[in-house]
């Protein structure tokens, strides 16, 4: 973009007190309002999907949890399901409830983990302290179940490691009890809260249009009127099994995706308590045994906390994929920045950009910078190079 | 500079450095910062500049796009300054080392002082590593 007189450039990052992750925003402002926004990944790329198709399934597993720490359920588990989805292998029912509740805790872990950053971003860390405080049982409950507290390794092809037995259960499910009191209480307490309100109602604005048209997915879109949710449309594991609601609200402002992130968190715990209900009935093996996956295609589709997370994988009937797509939900929330950043006073612009939850270690895996001149990179020509070469590998021509 | 790193280890001030890691070894480190381990008790405190660092904690595997940035901000920092690499991604590489994209050697971007392996380390490992470090300061 062109700079006018009045214009200024703000760079943000790549380090920078406020983000986690190493990420370089470029803002163009003009006085206090943002006019445009520029972003440069690829600080994270470490290059997944080109090790993933040297290791074998298992393997590969192992590796997709290591895309990110936060959603390191949900793409093990679309992981799984594209590998299932090759040779439509069935899983156990207990499994399926196992995978189930494991996703879900997931999700309440990540929703409370934004919850208490975006109090953060706002200067208002008794949210952040709270927030995280009562994160901390969850994952409890997590090294209960695998014992470690983040990176579970719970998935396998054809269902899941390690089993739950009854004496965990009912622990669980006293962890869970204060989780769901916690939850309620933040839940209760956070929209009465005058300086939260008066600093989210109405900021960053992402109308219904503009998150369609930009495919938004996960809360970035449920906040704005858009009801997908891949656990309902094309429910997987447990989730045609249990009974829970999709929240959807209208403004589509922060206020909304925060209060879309409350409401489905104890969604969750809902689910989480319906499947450990299960796991005192339903027995059973927790692993079919997968002896070889034949040559083919696989698409897994999982709802990750942040939006649909989409994995494919190509098999040519040997021990590893010969290719792995992975599409990351921040990959296509990330663009709706340019829509919900413009206009607004530059002090409301790191909230507006961590409202969509983004997640770059997810993100950046597509794009090889090694070599070249990172500014003279064209994504959508090297997005269509990509394609035509997959083309290509496809038909042979 | 024994009696400068004596005082030094009286509170020891960290920067976090991601170099592309997975996330999860940051989200821990943030943890320590959180009522349940809340490490500001032992003196430790996150700061926002590297300026004001008197050790860095790096989490990942340092790819080749990050590698200058992360020279760059040791280069800021002032001496003497304690590098800590948090996870297996520093030590090992993690399950990283066939990618194309990350640095050969590690130590030639950073030099670590300390390791805190684990995938992620659990936080209390994570004050265990500062413990060591604030031992070999004191002498
Ligand atoms: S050591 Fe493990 S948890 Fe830490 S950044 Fe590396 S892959 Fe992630």
């Amino acid at each position: 973009m062109k700079l006018s007189e009045n214009m200024n450039q703000v760079p943000v990052g790549p380090f920078h007190p406020l983000l986690e992750e190493a990420e370089y925003f470029n803002l163009t402002v003009e006085g206090e309002t943002v006019v445009d926004i520029d972003l440069d990944i690829g600080w994270m790329h470490r290059g997944h999907e080109f090790i993933s198709e040297q290791k074998t399934f298992t393997q590969s597993i192992f590796l997709v949890e290591r895309i990110c720490g936060i959603c390191s359920t949900s793409h093990p588990l679309a992981c799984v399901h594209a590998i299932e989805d090759v040779d439509n292998i069935e899983i156990p029912e207990r499994a399926a409830y196992i995978r189930t509740l494991v996703g879900e805790l997931e999700r309440i872990h990540s929703h409370l983990l934004w919850l208490g950053l975006a109090g953060h971003f706002i200067g208002y860390d008794t949210l952040w302290m709270w927030a995280w405080k009562y994160r901390e049982p969850v994952l409890q409950m997590f090294e209960i179940i695998s014992g470690n507290r983040n990176h579970y390794g719970v998935m396998r092809v054809g269902g899941v490691s390690r089993d739950i037995d009854l004496d965990r259960v009912k622990e669980l499910h006293k962890i869970l009890d204060t989780v769901d009191a916690k939850i309620k209480m933040i839940a209760a307490a956070a929209p009465d809260d005058p300086v939260l309100k008066s600093r989210l109602v109405g900021v960053g604005v992402l109308t219904n249009q503009d998150a369609i048209d930009m495919c938004a997915v996960g809360p970035t879109s449920r906040a704005s009127g858009v009801p997908w949710d891949v656990r309902k449309d094309e429910p997987t594991d447990a989730y045609g099994l249990v009974d829970f609601d999709v929240i959807v609200l209208q403004n589509g402002d922060v206020w909304d995706k925060l209060v879309v992130r409350l409401l489905e968190t104890l969604e969750s715990t809902k689910i989480c308590r319906q499947c450990l209900d299960k796991l005192k009935t339903v027995k059973g093996p927790i692993l079919n045994n997968v002896k070889e996956i034949s040559a083919g295609e696989g698409i897994g589709r999982y709802e990750a906390p942040r939006g649909e997370v989409f994995h494919y994988v190509r098999t040519d009937g040997s021990n590893r994929a010969i290719r792995h797509k992975i599409r990351a939900p921040s990959y296509v929330n990330i663009p709706t920045y340019s829509a919900s950043c413009k206009g607004i006073p530059i002090a409301d612009a790191l909230i507006t950009l961590a409202a969509v939850d983004p997640c770059y270690c997810c993100t950046e895996r597509a794009l090889r910078v090694k070599g070249e001149d990172p500014d003279a990179i064209d994504f959508v020509k090297l997005s269509r190079e990509k394609t035509e070469r997959i083309r290509r590998e496809i038909h042979g021509h | 500079m024994g009696w400068y790193n004596k005082r030094l280890a009286k509170s020891i001030w960290v920067f976090h450095v991601s170099a592309s890691p997975c996330n999860n070894c940051d989200i821990e480190i943030l943890d320590l910062l959180t009522p349940k381990y809340d490490v500001e008790r032992l003196g430790i405190k996150l700061v926002g500049s590297v300026r004001h660092a008197d050790v860095l904690l790096v989490s990942g595997v340092i790819n080749q796009k990050v590698a200058p940035m992360v020279k760059k901000i040791y280069e800021q920092a002032p001496k003497p300054i304690f590098v800590m690499g948090v996870g297996t991604c520093p030590s090992g590489g993690c399950c990283f080392n066939d990618s194309y994209n990350i640095v050969e050697n590690r130590e030639d971007v950073i030099p670590f002082d300390i390791y805190v392996p684990g995938c992620p380390p659990k936080p209390e490992a994570m004050i265990a590593g500062a413990a060591k470090l604030m031992e070999v300061l004191n002498g």
